[in-house]
């Protein structure tokens, strides 16, 4: 059962990620974009970013997350830069709010992500939704 | 090339259709890392109550974008980003689920060149994203 008690946990860095070339290829590719040179970064890309810090809460033991009752709410990206080949980024999630709705609970993750200078890059906000025991 | 000066608030700019096969959810597995069986196991997806083997919702929010993508042709950038999962897609072991977009110009701000482009995503005629709000940087 997820515990409430977690809005305002910070988790941290996570290991250092690398883009590669083909990475976003493959997801350009996967997502119904162009693969050709000079394809443009698919703008849902840091999804696969997020995951890292993501996987810190599932594998929190105090968070409760059941992730087998977990349906995907609410997705956005805020970029403060456009994300290239070659970055070295990290990511570091903030758990923004814990809701209650009925007997399910809505989460809300900020996953701030930064380049191998420090600098924030994009913001990934997910909303969660678990579905409680008996729904 | 689309140009900021050029565009008009309910103006459609692009629109696209997608046919969803079961091959495109494991390559998008296999891409993104998300493994979750219920996005290309019948028994598993049955088992938690699923009306039947569902496209991944980032899967949707991916090509979703697209259209817009191509429409832009490099020429702005896309700064903001965000969408509400409101109804599943389901994706049939033969055969497609075919999910169209249309992309339309929601709102303009003329002081930062920035314009809002909306995106209705539609699956057998219910809309499958919410609020699904794109900002280009011009």
């Amino acid at each position: 059962m997820l515990n409430p008690e977690i809005q305002g946990k910070r988790y941290p860095r996570t290991r250092p990620y690398i883009i590669g070339l083909e990475k976003l290829r493959e997801f350009s590719g996967a997502t119904f974009g162009n693969t050709s040179d000079g394809f443009v970064v698919p703008p849902t890309f840091p999804i696969a970013i997020q995951e890292h810090s993501l996987s810190l809460v599932i594998a929190d033991p105090e968070a409760g997350l059941d992730f087998s009752r977990v349906v995907h709410g609410e997705q956005r990206f805020i970029y403060e830069r456009q994300l290239v080949p070659g970055d070295e980024l990290t990511s570091e999630l903030e758990v923004a709010s814990v809701k209650s709705l009925g007997g399910n609970h809505m989460v809300t993750f900020n996953t701030e992500i930064f380049d191998k200078q420090d600098k924030l890059v994009c913001t990934a906000i997910s909303t969660l939704v678990v579905r409680g025991e008996d729904a | 090339m689309p140009e900021f000066s050029s565009l008009e608030v309910g103006q459609v700019v692009a629109e696209r259709e997608f046919p969803i096969t079961r091959d495109s959810l494991v390559r998008y597995a296999g891409a993104s890392g998300d493994f979750n069986p219920i996005h290309y196991r019948d028994d598993i997806a049955k088992q938690v109550g699923l009306p039947g083997v569902l496209a991944h919702g980032m899967l949707t929010m991916g090509l979703s974008i697209q259209p817009v993508i191509s429409w832009l042709s490099g020429s702005g950038e896309i700064v903001d980003y965000s969408v509400r999962f409101t109804k599943p897609v389901v994706v049939p072991a033969s055969g497609e689920a075919l999910v169209s977009v249309v992309a339309t110009v929601a709102a303009l701000n003329e002081e930062n060149s920035k314009a809002r482009i909306d995106l209705t995503t539609t699956f057998e005629g219910n809309t499958v994203l919410g609020k699904a709000q794109a900002w280009v940087q011009f």
